[in-house]
């Protein structure tokens, strides 16, 4: 029991992140009926702008320290970021141990900019255009975005640890009744997994409770008769698209202390993300999320050395394998609602 | 001649002259000149564009007549490489063998993997494609290291049986004795020409690999493809069921891969897993895609420009840059550098991605379109007839 608890646990991260990147895919497909491929991109472009937040709070300036000398007995110089400077020792330091999650807020502008400019400035143009024209110009920026980010940030995976204010691990199964040290999870993962739940039911929230969502959902049943009613739908489904890569954005600015980030990471994820969101079922927002979670979670199963002393190799290709089954035995994906992407 | 009608005759002829005369074309420079660092003439490289020409053109007579996107065709690459491979272990270093075993053995793994995925298809097709190739590549770093020799890659060891072998053989791959390495340079006043054989052989074998696709191309069967693409509803409705058409035509491609997979290892006796690698196979989609789907040149327009891209863009370095932008006066020069540095030397999948962009946004048709505009632009007063291979863009 206790092992099946950790392999679920062990599962809730990867199915998290997952299940953020399929969620805001399918919010683009369902309203603007565009396969994204550039997608992993946004979620790599997350993860730099938190490598970007610990790098400006680690903005530094010169102090001479008269009381240390350094080797040749000169007066030290020491390095002082200017957050320090400003709020004192400690609240400085608080704030640059907390840079991961403080780049939530830059985070949000950020990607809401770009998904604007990347919806009028380029997808628009691709509505009309065939999915697989789609799917190639988004390839192609997917390429030109991880690109540039190596430019800027190099080719190495960049250390963003998670606040060190936090206790490392937590015993989490004391919490359910078992004794100290039987399920020892890292305390991060748990918190991206409780992030991305708020997330998603705030997504969820927002499509189902406000009267912008509800005009959005219209829209995505049938854009016609919404624009015949006047109201201006390419203006939400921009908007929407923002919110998609901002959701994406936010999945990768928590995830970095999880997987140090580097300029490939999105195409990583790009990959499994399109298999979760077709075994979910185009179209389907819990879909997208009842298959990222099923998917991290069984990947996570697949690992353990009972199962793969029985079926070798099994926790390379669970997903993949899961993926043909799927398609093959169910084609619409599991949540997939008849009319999506039939052809 | 030769059953083609007297455009494609043209065509292939100027495709046999452009292959066979690749040493001499591809290096315009002198070797002392400065713009040598551009030429294109030598072996390696060479190789390569007649490769991936052939793997392009196969996946060209998928994705560009049928409109299936797969974007899991390095599997077969990878599979046919492995095959070549193991011929080489077990029986000797003639590619005689090599090359036709490469081919039955991705032929064998199209049959499967093209039998399941297309039972769906748009993009379900390509995920599926997709999820069988990484799953070749993650089990041939797993499982069938036995096979595969895992991450150290599959090569030739002196204990293997190589039961074939006789004695004082060449241990290097061979047809017939003769040695695919062995080569001859020409010196033509400041230029010099470098003839290989294995790029020969490569050549032959595009040539044939373009002669079939035209005759598949302007065959009934190649009709029926293109049916499939422009509506297979209709195709339903008078009767005839398409699957048998894609079937063949995928495992048509997967043999072309193979081919091309055997040929790699016949250029070099060593092959790894991540020649199976997803990445490997969106080359293969951003190659035919910059030359032209669905036209006959197009594949081998679209390979020799990546991969002349990836062998010469990647090799600039700030030193060339700096340069050629010399004569800029000092604050125009550092700009210029600075702005165009991250698109060479490391960076040249940045000058890929933007020019890829590019091609499909405002050139649907590839390379080929784009000649075609500028031949009308010189050509105005000709009334525009169909052009041979048509460039409409891909479903």
């Amino acid at each position: 029991m206790q092992d099946i608890i950790i392999q679920i646990l062990n599962g809730l991260d990867k199915g998290s992140a997952y299940a953020l990147i399929a969620l805001g895919l399918t919010l683009i497909f369902g309203t603007l009926g565009v396969v994204n491929f550039a997608h992993g991109a946004l979620f790599l472009v997350g993860a730099f702008v938190a490598v970007t937040m610990q790098r400006i709070l680690n903005l530094s300036y010169e102090v001479i320290d008269e009381s240390q000398t350094d080797f040749l007995g000169n007066p030290l110089k020491v390095d002082t970021p200017y957050v320090i400077g400003w709020f004192g020792e400690s609240a400085g330091n608080t704030l640059i141990d907390w840079a991961v999650p403080l780049a939530i807020f830059l985070a949000i502008p950020v990607m809401l900019i770009i998904g604007f400019v990347m919806e009028r400035g380029l997808i628009k143009h691709f509505y009309k255009r065939p999915h697989a024209d789609q799917i190639l110009v988004t390839f192609g920026l997917a390429i030109v975005i991880g690109e540039i980010v190596k430019a800027f940030y190099g080719a190495n995976p960049i250390q963003t640890p998670a606040p060190s204010s936090l206790p490392r691990t937590i015993d989490f199964g004391t919490w359910l009744g078992y004794e100290a040290n039987a399920i020892v999870y890292p305390t991060w993962r748990l918190v991206y997994f409780f992030f991305s739940a708020i997330i998603i039911a705030g997504v969820f929230a927002f499509l189902q409770f406000t009267t912008f969502g509800m005009v959005v959902r219209a829209g995505m049943a049938d854009r016609e008769t919404v624009g015949l009613l006047g109201i201006n739908i390419d203006k939400r489904f921009t908007i929407m698209f923002g919110l998609a890569a901002s959701v994406a954005g936010l999945a990768g600015v928590m995830y970095t202390p999880i997987l140090s980030p580097h300029y490939n990471l999105g195409m990583d994820f790009l990959v499994l993300s399109f298999v979760v969101v077709v075994v979910g079922g185009m179209g389907s927002l819990p879909g997208a999320v009842l298959a990222g979670f099923l998917l991290g979670i069984l990947q996570s199963f697949a690992s353990m050395n009972e199962v793969k002393a029985i079926l070798p190799g099994i926790d390379q290709i669970i997903i993949y394998l899961i993926a043909i089954i799927v398609l093959l035995v169910r084609p619409r994906g599991l949540m997939g609602r008849a009319g999506v992407m039939e052809d | 001649m030769i059953g083609l009608n007297k455009k494609d005759f043209g065509l292939f002829l100027i495709v046999c002259f452009m292959a066979l005369a690749a040493p001499i074309l591809l290096n315009p420079f002198p070797v002392d000149s400065a713009m040598s660092d551009f030429n294109a003439g030598y072996p390696a490289l060479m190789q390569k564009f007649a490769i991936f020409g052939i793997v392009v053109i196969g996946f060209n007579i998928l994705f560009g007549l049928t409109g299936y996107l797969s974007f899991g065709h390095a599997a077969f690459l990878g599979a046919g490489s492995y095959a070549a491979v193991w011929m080489y272990k077990l029986l000797s270093f003639n590619v005689i063998f090599a090359i036709p075993a490469s081919i039955i053995v991705a032929g064998l793994l199209s049959v499967v993997i093209g039998h399941i995925s297309l039972r769906r298809s748009g993009i379900y097709f390509s995920i599926l494609t997709l999820a069988f190739a990484q799953m070749s590549y993650a089990l041939a770093y797993s499982v069938l290291t036995p096979i595969t020799n895992g991450e150290t890659g599959l090569q030739v060891y002196n204990n293997d049986p190589q039961v074939l072998m006789g004695e004082g053989a060449l241990a290097e791959p061979h047809l017939f004795g003769l040695n695919l390495n062995n080569l001859t340079k020409v010196q033509v006043g400041g230029w010099e020409f470098t003839f290989e054989v294995g790029y020969y052989l490569c050549a032959i074998f595009l040539i044939l690999a373009f002669y079939m696709s035209i005759r598949i191309f302007r065959s009934p069967f190649g009709m029926m493809l293109r049916a499939i693409k422009s509506n297979q509803n209709r195709l339903n409705y008078t009767g005839v069921s398409p699957k048998p058409y894609t079937l063949a035509a995928f495992i048509i491609s997967g043999l072309y891969a193979g081919l091309a997979g055997g040929l790699m290892a016949a250029m070099d006796p060593l092959t790894g897993a991540e020649r199976m690698f997803w990445t490997e196979s969106g080359e293969i989609v951003l190659m035919s895609i910059l030359g032209g789907v669905g036209t006959l040149i197009g594949p081998i327009l679209g390979a020799g420009a990546i991969e002349y891209m990836s062998a010469i863009v990647s090799a600039i370095t700030s030193a060339d840059l700096k340069s050629w932008f010399g004569w800029l006066p000092d604050w125009l020069e550092t700009i210029v550098i600075y702005v165009l540095y991250p698109f060479v030397g490391k960076g040249w999948h940045l000058t890929l991605g933007v020019v890829f962009m590019l091609v499909v946004i405002f050139l649907p048709g590839g390379l080929v379109e784009g000649g075609q505009r500028i031949g009308k632009l010189f050509s105005r007063k000709k009334p525009a007839t169909a052009p041979g291979g048509s460039a409409t863009p891909a479903e």
